[in-house]
C-alpha cells in the first residue's frame, strides 16, 4: 500500500484498526473529535465495536472492564477529558491490564484553550491519577509517526500489562500528512488467559480469574507496588526512544523538545546552521521513559554551552531535562502556552540570547 | 426423598466478612444458585461494587472485576460490547449505585445493556461506617445525619427503581426484598428472570433489594428485619416495575 494524505486523527483511528484492535470507546472533545467520527463510520465495516460513552469517567471504565476480559481496547481525548479519566487510569495500571489512550493535548488549566499545547507533561508522565503507577509515554511529531507510535502501543501495553498513552498536540491531530501504513498486526494478545476475565469455561485452568485492586494487606500492597516498580524499570531499561539531530556538530546549545515543538526546533536549528551558528537537538519519542542517559552525553560535549528545553508549557519538561543533565550544564526553559506555536525566528532568538550571554543562566538548573 | 440443601457450585467456601443480620449473605446465595440453575458458571464475570460487597469475588467461584466505586455500569457495559457472550452482573449498593455512580447506571440502563444489576439498598453507606446515603430514610439517623436526615435540606430519599422505569428504552426492573422466605422465594424468581433476559439478549435488568444493615442501623438483626418491614417497604415498595413483555403486549 502507497501514502495516503490523511489528517492525524484520522489517521490515528486507522492505525488502531491496523494494529487489531476493533473496539473504541470515547467521548467527543476538540481538538481530537475526528477519530471518534471516523471510527463510528470505519468500525462498523470491521465488525467492531464502537461506543460513544456518557462521560469519560465512564469511558475510562469502559475501556478497564473491555481490558480486563483480555480484548484489545482504546480511547482518544483531550486534556480536560484525559483529567476525568485519570481515575480509571490508575485503576487499569493497578489492575494490569493492556491498553491504550490518546491524548490530543488543548491548552490548560481548566477548560483552558482548544488550540495545540503541551501542558499535560506532568500528568501523563508523572501520574495524573492517584497512586504509584506509570504510563509508558510516546510522543509523536507527525502524523506517520502518531501511526506508527499507536501501531506500537498495543503490544507494548500487552507485554507490559499496563496503559500506554500516546501524547499529541492539536497540530498532529488536525494537520493532514502523507502517510504509509505498516502491515497489518496480528491480532490477540496471547498470555491472556492468566489474569483475564474472559469466562472461566474457555480457560484450560479451570480457576476464576479475578481483576481487583484492593490488597488490604500492607505487605502484599507494597509487593505489589514493588512489582509495578519492577515493570516500569525494565521499561527504563529496554524502551527509551529518542531522535538526535545535528549531535556530530559542535553546538554550542542543545534543544530538547518534542512533538510538534520539536519541528519548529529542527527549522530554527538548519537556520542556525546557515548563519554559522551550530544547535543539537535531543527529541525525546518516549516521554516515560525519558532518555536521560541521551540528554547527559550530549550536554557533556566540550561545545556545548547551555541545554534548552523548549516546550508548549510553562515548564514542565525541563525539570526531567536538568534531572538528566545532572548539573553538567546550565538549563534553560523556553517555551509559550497560550496555543500559538513559537516560530522558527523566536526559537533562533532565543537561542541565541543564551549562547552568548557570558555568565550562563542557572534560573533551572538544581546543582550546575 | 426429601430435598437436599447443599452448597451451590458457583458460592465458594469460604465464610463472608458481613455482619450478623446483614442481608448481602442471602442475596448472594441466590445468585450463585440461579446462576447453577441456568448452567452459565463458566462464563459468567460478576462486578464487585466499592461498599461492603468488595470483596465478593471471595464468595463466588467465577470470574470477577472489581470496579471503582460507583462504576460497575460502565465496566459491565465495557465487557458485554466487547464479549455479548458473557453473562455479566454487577452487584451494588446504594451509596454506589444511587450517588457517586448515578450517571453510569442511567446511562447504562437507557442504552438497553444487556447485562444484570443486583442494587443492595440498605439506606446506608455500610462499609465507611454508615453516613447517609440518597436512599436514607426522611428522619433516619446515620453518622452524617445525626439529627435524622432533614428532607428540606437534602430532599427525599430516591427511589431507584421508579426512577429508571421511567426510561423509555425497554428493560426488566423489580424491587424485592429478602427479609422472609416468602420474599426470598419472590427476590429468587426475579434475578432469575433478569438473567434470563440477559441471556435471551432482551434487555437491561435490575433488580433493587431492599436490604439490612443491622450495624449501622444500630439494631440487632430481628429488629433490623422489623424496621425493613415497618418504615422501607411502605416507601420503597415491591413489585415489578418495568417489564420487557409487558412492553411489547401494550
Ligand atoms: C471515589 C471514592 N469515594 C469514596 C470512597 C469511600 N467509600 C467506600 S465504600 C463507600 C460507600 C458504600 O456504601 P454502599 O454503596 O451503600 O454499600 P454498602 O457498604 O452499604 O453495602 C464509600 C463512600 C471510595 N472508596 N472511593
Ligand atoms: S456494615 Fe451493614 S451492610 Fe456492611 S456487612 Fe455489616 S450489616 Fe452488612
Amino acid at each position: 500500500m502507497g501514502k495516503v494524505l490523511m489528517k492525524g486523527n484520522e489517521a490515528i483511528g486507522e492505525a488502531a484498526i491496523r494494529a487489531g484492535c476493533l473496539n473504541y470507546f470515547a467521548y467527543p472533545i476538540t481538538p481530537q473529535s475526528e477519530v471518534a467520527e471516523y471510527l463510528s463510520r470505519r468500525l462498523p465495516e470491521v465488525g467492531g465495536v464502537f461506543l460513544q460513552g456518557e462521560s469519560e469517567v465512564a469511558v475510562s471504565y469502559m475501556i478497564f472492564g473491555a481490558a480486563a476480559c483480555g480484548e484489545r481496547v482504546f480511547t482518544t481525548s483531550s486534556s480536560p477529558g484525559i483529567s476525568l479519566m485519570s481515575e480509571g487510569i490508575s485503576y487499569i495500571a493497578a489492575a494490569q491490564c493492556p491498553a491504550v489512550f490518546v491524548n490530543i493535548m488543548r491548552g490548560g488549566p481548566g477548560l483552558g484553550g482548544i488550540l495545540p499545547s503541551q501542558a499535560d507533561y506532568f500528568q501523563a508522565t508523572k501520574g495524573g491519577g492517584h497512586g504509584d503507577y506509570r504510563l509508558l509515554v510516546m510522543a509523536p511529531a507527525g502524523v506517520q509517526e502518531a501511526v506508527e507510535m499507536v501501531m506500537r502501543a498495543f503490544p507494548l501495553a500487552e507485554e507490559y500489562r499496563n496503559p500506554v498513552i500516546i501524547l499529541g498536540d492539536g497540530l498532529i491531530g488536525q494537520m493532514m500528512e502523507p502517510v504509509e501504513f505498516p502491515d497489518h498486526l496480528s491480532s490477540k494478545p496471547s498470555n491472556k488467559d492468566e489474569w483475564a476475565t474472559n469466562g472461566m469455561a474457555t480457560r484450560k485452568s479451570g480457576r476464576p480469574n479475578i481483576v481487583r485492586t484492593l490488597i488490604l494487606d500492607p505487605n502484599t500492597l507494597n509487593e505489589h507496588n514493588l512489582h509495578l516498580k519492577e515493570k516500569y524499570e525494565r521499561m527504563k531499561r529496554d524502551e527509551v526512544r529518542y531522535e538526535p539531530y545535528n549531535l556530530e556538530a559542535d553546538y554550542r546549545g542543545l534543544i530538547v523538545s518534542y512533538g510538534t515543538m520539536s519541528r519548529v526546533c529542527r527549522s530554527a536549528i538548519d537556520a542556525l546552521k546557515e548563519q554559522g551558528v551550530e544547535v543539537g537537538m535531543v527529541r525525546p519519542q518516549t516521554l516515560f521513559p525519558f532518555p536521560e542517559k541521551a540528554i547527559e552525553e550530549a550536554a557533556s560535549k566540550e561545545s556545548c554551552e547551555v541545554v534548552v528545553s523548549i516546550e508548549m508549557s510553562m515548564g514542565q519538561m525541563v525539570e526531567d531535562v536538568e534531572r538528566s543533565v545532572r548539573g553538567r550544564r546550565p538549563v534553560e526553559w523556553y517555551g509559550t502556552c497560550g496555543g500559538d506555536v513559537p516560530t522558527p525566528e523566536e526559537i533562533m532568538e532565543a537561542m541565541k540570547s543564551f549562547m552568548s550571554s557570558e555568565s550562563p543562566h542557572l534560573v533551572h538548573s538544581s546543582t550546575g | 426423598m426429601g430435598k437436599e440443601f447443599t452448597r451451590p457450585q458457583a458460592l465458594s467456601e469460604q465464610h463472608t466478612h458481613y455482619c450478623p443480620g446483614c442481608t448481602h449473605g442471602i442475596i448472594h446465595r441466590l445468585i450463585a444458585q440461579v446462576i447453577d440453575e441456568l448452567g452459565v458458571r463458566g462464563r459468567t464475570v460478576g462486578i464487585a461494587p466499592v461498599g461492603c460487597a468488595v470483596l465478593a469475588y471471595n464468595y463466588f467461584t467465577f470470574d470477577f472485576q472489581e470496579a471503582a466505586h460507583g462504576r460497575a455500569p460502565a465496566m459491565a457495559t465495557g465487557i458485554k460490547r466487547v464479549r455479548p457472550d458473557l453473562m455479566v452482573f454487577t452487584y451494588q449498593g446504594d451509596g454506589d449505585l444511587a450517588s457517586i455512580g448515578m450517571g453510569e447506571i442511567v446511562h447504562a440502563a437507557n442504552r438497553g445493556e444487556k447485562f444484570t444489576t443486583i442494587f443492595v439498598n440498605n439506606t446506608v453507606y455500610g462499609m465507611t461506617g454508615g453516613q447517609m446515603a440518597p436512599t436514607t430514610m426522611p428522619g433516619q439517623r446515620t453518622t452524617t445525619s445525626p439529627l435524622g436526615r432533614n428532607i428540606d435540606e437534602i430532599g427525599m430519599p430516591l427511589k431507584v427503581a421508579e426512577l429508571l422505569s421511567t426510561l423509555e428504552t425497554p428493560g426488566y426492573i423489580e424491587r424485592v426484598t429478602v427479609i422472609k422466605p416468602s420474599y426470598i422465594v419472590r427476590a429468587k424468581r426475579a434475578i432469575k428472570r433478569a438473567f434470563t433476559y440477559q441471556l435471551q439478549g432482551r434487555c437491561f435488568s435490575l433488580v433493587e433489594v431492599v436490604s439490612t444493615c443491622p450495624t449501622n442501623w444500630g439494631l440487632t438483626p430481628m429488629e433490623a428485619v422489623n424496621w425493613t418491614a415497618d418504615v422501607l417497604l411502605p416507601y420503597y415498595q415491591l413489585g415489578e416495575y418495568k417489564s420487557p413483555d409487558t412492553r411489547e403486549e401494550g
